[in-house]
């Protein structure tokens, strides 16, 4: 009775482990895939539409430009087979080369025209288009004062390309490699609108072409046979996996699911220096961690507060301690060893030892109106993310020290974003990645003109008008001390708080060739072998 | 016969003079419940957790919201530097930050459970009271909404109305009062067809005073044995907000964004996550015990 | 049974109704929108993309254009995944997330009652204390401890099956999604059981049956399971609540592309049609799983009348 019951029980539960067991196969990697974790899903898939890292990894291998990047992300020809700058240094003429989109359709200088009108159009809505304004019309047409025929840039003919700036910009070469300067297959889009995008509809002109998009899972792209250089290119296929947990893609890589992690949680950095040291890969960067203050709201107009809250942050112990990955402590806010600016201008203030700087902080508070029974109470924003929290955190403990009540909020990154842009917000956190290795990348972030990008909403004239001297000024060397004189007022101000400059943290696995740490932290799949 | 002197002897050794204590229902309950013995090693468990709670500050040298900056950012276990448990991400001593969780993690189960409380002792009474088609149709919305994911909304008031640690007591509360409504309906429902409840309508008593008076007394018992089911769910379903980043904010913590942000580091500092995981699982047990042992006190034939 | 089904059916539209219409107006009232970004766009621009959204028409005007809409299968445009509309992502998503769900019901019933069943028959002994101790294990520890876990147990140390991802459904991709979102459930599952199938046990018709000389299999399994197994059955609706719940996390942690995250992921980036599209398409869902639970119940116990 109660017997066969146990043993039916038992031989079902025997069936159900062996049933099991019979479908765990192990994995098997395909030759000639690339498997990359990008850490987040692109908005979007149209170069006009974009604005982040992950997605220059997705759509960088797709469209190439007039130039593009090579292994160490120097600008070499893209689209452009070589090109003439004029004495002036404002009209480039680009002679293009004989190619073709993924369709056979072929690449023009028209379709050049058509792109960096598209992007420019105010109706586009593209929120990385004052990358472009070195072009003269180009502020015009995207502000609506202008139609998109004032854009200078003119096809002479089908594969001779003129662009005029507004004045020499010595880093335009540069420039052009970055995805707003991408061509776009204006046949597609004109014929299947927003749609375009979609794997059936897509034309591309670069090294790989689209497949499959399957949101919050994976994209799949496969070679372009009619990619100009399509002969070098050594992989088949990518795929790309959009997970954000790190943790959870730490783990798919040390199971070698995934080739390339392209960013991975700093608290990690001592188990993976023990036990991955080879696949870790850090490099310096060039980009700023910082915190914008907003300036136009009280108290934060008081630059003694600014100040303040700028020396009392000990950011030697937050990378130290919090970060452990080799992060640079920031006093400036432009990065060393951008091109012709070796030497930021950093705060007068960095080589005061911290408890006196304390000391001063608590005297400039005082001063600005703020007691112990009247405290300085502020919301310090931030994108949720651990790194972001913990940095917070510390930088809160330490603001605690002058008597600063500081409440922590974390929203989702194109909701915080939007704050900071709307300027909606007292101190919050926020991150600058070069797009070419020049200065004037970091600096225009506070001139008065670019607008919502300057979160501080910071305006000095004496800054705006060194900035404008600048961007007409031939003499590379002319023209970074000026930009280091703005840099200074800058400093002295404290519209921001640099905290740290980056460094790149990405996982490798050692059988992918081809991967080259570079400052820019830009890593084209073109050039990458599988061993 | 020998068994008629052995009562009579019995009789005569009666000491009828005193009072005969009688033994209420709830003295029974009572035996019945600290006979239990997991319930009665629970008891002394959560007991004791809760000290340690109201006592954290006093048990550590560390606050619970500095950084201890001459160690490890996170550091494990240390007895020299009194950091009982270890040191989180942020270099805060782990012990003082569990206990602190601790007082949040209860106080949110034990006041969320008190709004569902509330909410499901008003509306089951009222149903069950009335009854007919008013019960029908209260009811009937209860189904509905019993099988609808609450959690959705709740996430979506928090990403909304901002995380006001008050925001979370109502909003997990209004989670919860369902099974409790129905409890109070069924046996308001009983307790209405027994005889006192007509006798007090005959005597003229008001509804009102009737529901308060007679009903909700005789429904405590479930309700009581519910409530403390129902907090463990509260602070699981509070540890789940916390990792999805709406839980309580910085510096405050409980145990759900502890464990939350141990488990990101199982392997390197698997301190992070034992510590609150073992309190949380404990704490859990321990009112899960008592529930059960409320519930087989209270109705003894549902053994 | 059928005028039953209709009547259930006909009461389901106005909750449908006053779901959609709550889950509106929370959106349409809450902070931000598509196009938080655009300040610096000009007024016309501006105008531009909020009728492209249709933003610019009264309120109720926009209600009603959308529950004409939705009757289409149209939810709108992700704000977003600027390329894909919600019902691209409602249909992509949906599947996984229904074999995720219905595969983790599955096995926390048949786990879950087989393992209270066999508690309950050996009442008292180890066996029942250990199923029951590891039943309180299954609820006390939370399903994002327990993913990650698992993931490095199975996936990393003893790479026995995949850490992440959904490889287009293939089982080893499926197992431990599933194992984890199944776990509290299973507990809750085989909890209920021993207590009602302990109940069941000692009533009378189950000793008239062993008077009459049944085996005890067959006591058992066709008489008593069949009354012990009503509280599962009630509970199944809730179940089935839980699980979608806890998918968002599971979802999230082997990453498997179903829609319980793009409801947290919405609801963060204020995506709401996502939002919208999700919860509808979950009520519509939670609303034939309860009928479905109404008419199984009344198949099992023949003293509720389905009238």
């Amino acid at each position: 009775m109660k017997g066969k019951l146990w043993r039916s029980g038992w031989r079902t539960i025997i069936f159900i482990a062996c049933v099991l067991a019979l479908f765990i196969v192990g994995t098997a990697v395909a030759g000639g895939t690339l498997r990359i974790a990008c850490m987040g899903e692109p908005a979007s898939l149209d170069p006009h539409k974009v604005t982040s890292q992950w997605e220059n990894d997705v759509i960088g291998d797709m469209f190439v430009g007039l130039t593009t990047e090579d292994p160490k992300t120097n600008a070499v020809p893209g689209v452009a087979e070589s090109w003439t700058v004029s004495q002036d240094g404002k009209t480039y003429t680009f002679k293009l080369r004989k190619s073709t989109w993924s369709d056979g359709t072929p690449l023009t200088a028209h379709d050049f025209v058509y792109s960096l009108q598209r992007i420019l159009k105010p109706e586009t809505a593209a929120e990385y288009a004052s990358l472009l304004y070195a072009i003269e019309g180009a502020e015009a047409v995207n502000t609506g004062k202008a139609a998109e025929d004032a854009l200078a840039v003119k096809a002479i003919d089908n594969y001779t390309l003129e662009i005029k700036l507004t004045g020499p910009a010595p880093y335009f070469i540069q420039l052009l490699t970055h995805y707003t300067a991408y061509p776009v297959p204006r046949h597609i889009i004109e014929k299947f609108g927003k749609d375009w995008t979609k794997p059936e509809h897509i034309a591309v002109n670069g090294p790989f072409k689209l497949v499959v998009w399957l949101p919050n899972t994976h994209i799949k792209m496969t070679r372009n046979d009619k990619y100009y250089d399509a002969a070098s290119v050594n992989l088949d296929n990518l795929v790309f996996y959009t997970q954000e947990d790190r943790a959870a893609v730490q783990k798919r890589f040390r199971a070698g699911e995934i080739d390339v992690a392209r960013d991975f949680s700093s608290d990690q950095i001592d188990w993976l220096r023990t036990n991955l040291p080879k696949e870790t890969h850090i490099a310096p960067f060039v980009g700023a961690y910082y915190y914008p203050i907003n300036c136009s709201i009280t108290p934060f107009s008081d630059v003694r507060v600014r100040k303040a809250l700028s020396m009392s942050i000990n950011r030697e112990a937050i990378v130290d301690k919090v970060l452990k990955t080799g992060e640079l402590a920031a006093y400036s806010l432009v990065p060393p060893g951008v091109s012709h600016y070796e030497h930021p201008a950093e705060v007068t203030w960095k080589d005061v030892p911290y408890a006196a700087r304390i000391k001063q902080a608590r005297a400039l508070l005082a001063e600005a109106g703020f007691t112990a029974d009247k405290p300085l109470l502020l919301t310090l924003k931030y994108n949720t993310s651990e790194n972001h929290k913990r940095i917070a955190v510390a930088v809160a403990s330490m603001w605690k020290q002058i008597g600063v009540k500081t409440e922590l909020y974390n929203a989702e990154a194109k909701v915080h974003y939007a704050d900071l842009k709307q300027a909606d917000f007292q101190v919050a956190r926020a991150g600058w990645v070069a797009d070419y290795n020049d200065a004037q990348n970091f600096l225009y972030l506070l001139e008065t003109r670019t607008g919502p990008l300057n979160y501080s909403r910071y305006s000095n004239p004496a800054y705006d008008e060194l900035m404008l001297k600048a961007e007409v000024t031939f003499d590379l060397d002319r023209r970074g001390e000026l930009m280091h004189q703005a840099e200074a007022l800058a400093m002295v101000d404290q519209p921001l708080i640099p905290i740290y400059h980056y460094v790149s943290k990405n996982l490798v696995a050692q059988n992918v060739v081809g991967f080259a740490d570079n400052s820019k932290d830009i890593h084209r799949w073109r050039y990458v072998t599988l061993k | 016969m020998a068994t008629s002197s052995y009562l009579k002897d019995r009789l005569n050794g009666l000491d009828t003079t005193g009072t005969i204590k009688g033994r209420s229902l709830w003295q029974d309950a009572l035996r019945r419940l600290l006979h239990n013995k997991a319930a009665v090693v629970s008891m002394v468990v959560l007991g004791i957790i809760i000290m340690l709670a109201i006592l954290a500050p006093y048990l550590s040298p560390w606050a619970y919201d500095s950084p201890d900056w001459g160690y490890d950012f996170p550091g494990p276990p240390d007895a020299a530097l009194k950091h009982w448990f270890g040191t989180d991400g942020n270099g805060r001593d782990l012990f003082v930050r569990t206990l602190y969780g601790a007082r949040i993690s209860l106080m949110v189960g034990i006041l969320a459970t008190t709004v569902s409380l509330v909410i499901g002792v008003s509306y089951g009474a009222t149903a069950g009271f009335l009854g007919g088609r008013v019960d029908n149709v209260m009811m009937r919305i209860v189904d509905i909404l019993y099988s609808l994911p609450f959690m959705f909304f709740v996430i979506l008031l928090m990403v909304f109305f901002g995380r006001n640690i008050f925001l979370i007591f109502i909003a997990l509360g209004a989670v919860e009062w369902l099974t409790m409504a129905r409890i109070v309906r069924g046996q308001t429902l009983s307790v209405k067809k027994m005889e006192f409840i007509e006798a007090a309508h005959a005597i003229g008593v008001s509804n009102r005073k009737i529901i308060t008076r007679h009903i909700i007394p005789n429904v405590l018992g479930p309700v009581i044995v519910y409530m403390t089911l129902t907090i463990p769910q509260v602070i699981l379903t509070e540890s789940f907000l916390s990792f999805l980043g709406l839980g309580v904010q910085e510096p405050l913590t409980s145990w759900g964004v502890l464990i939350s942000e141990g488990a990101k580091q199982m392997e390197s500092a698997p301190w992070m996550l034992v510590f609150p995981a073992v309190f949380l699982a404990l704490t859990l047990f321990c009112f899960n015990f008592i529930g059960d042992g409320l519930r087989d006190a209270l109705d003894p034939k549902d053994r | 049974m059928l005028i039953y089904a209709v009547r259930r059916l006909g009461s389901a539209i106005p909750t449908l109704l006053i779901i959609v219409t709550i889950a509106f107006f929370m959106m349409r009232l809450a902070p931000g929108g598509p196009f938080d970004r655009e300040k610096q766009l000009s007024p016309e621009i501006e105008a531009n993309i909020l009728k492209a959204y249709n933003l610019d028409k009264p309120l109720y005007r926009q209600y009603l254009d959308y529950l004409g809409n939705i009757v289409h299968g149209d939810f709108g445009p992700s704000y977003k995944y600027l390329d894909f509309t919600v019902t691209d992502l409602i249909v992509a998503g949906f599947p996984v997330s229904l074999r995720l769900g219905l595969s983790a019901i599955l096995l926390a019933v048949i786990l879950g009652v087989t393992a209270g069943t066999i508690a309950a028959l050996k009442q008292n002994t180890t066996f029942d204390y250990l199923i029951m101790g590891l039943a309180m294990t299954g609820i006390a520890i939370p399903n994002f401890v327990m993913a990650p876990m698992l993931a490095l147990i199975f996936g990393v140390y003893l790479s026995l099956l995949p850490v992440a991802g959904w490889g287009g459904g293939a089982l080893r991709y499926q197992i431990l999604p599933v194992v984890t979102l199944a776990l509290p459930q299973i507990a809750y599952i085989a909890r209920m059981t021993r207590g009602s199938m302990v109940e069941t046990m000692h009533s009378n018709f189950i000793r008239t049956a062993r008077a009459k000389g049944l085996a005890e299999h067959v006591v058992v399994l066709r008489h008593a399971l069949k009354g012990g197994l009503l509280p599962v059955v009630s509970y199944l609706g809730p179940a089935t609540a839980a699980v979608i719940t806890g998918s968002v996390v599971i979802e999230s942690i082997f990453d498997v592309p179903g829609i319980g995250r793009y409801f947290v992921t919405g609801a963060l980036n204020r995506d709401y049609p996502v939002v919208m599209g999700v919860v509808i398409f979950y009520a519509v869902l939670i609303i034939a799983l309860n009928l479905m639970v109404d008419l199984v119940y009344g198949f099992l116990d023949p003293r509720v009348k389905v009238e």
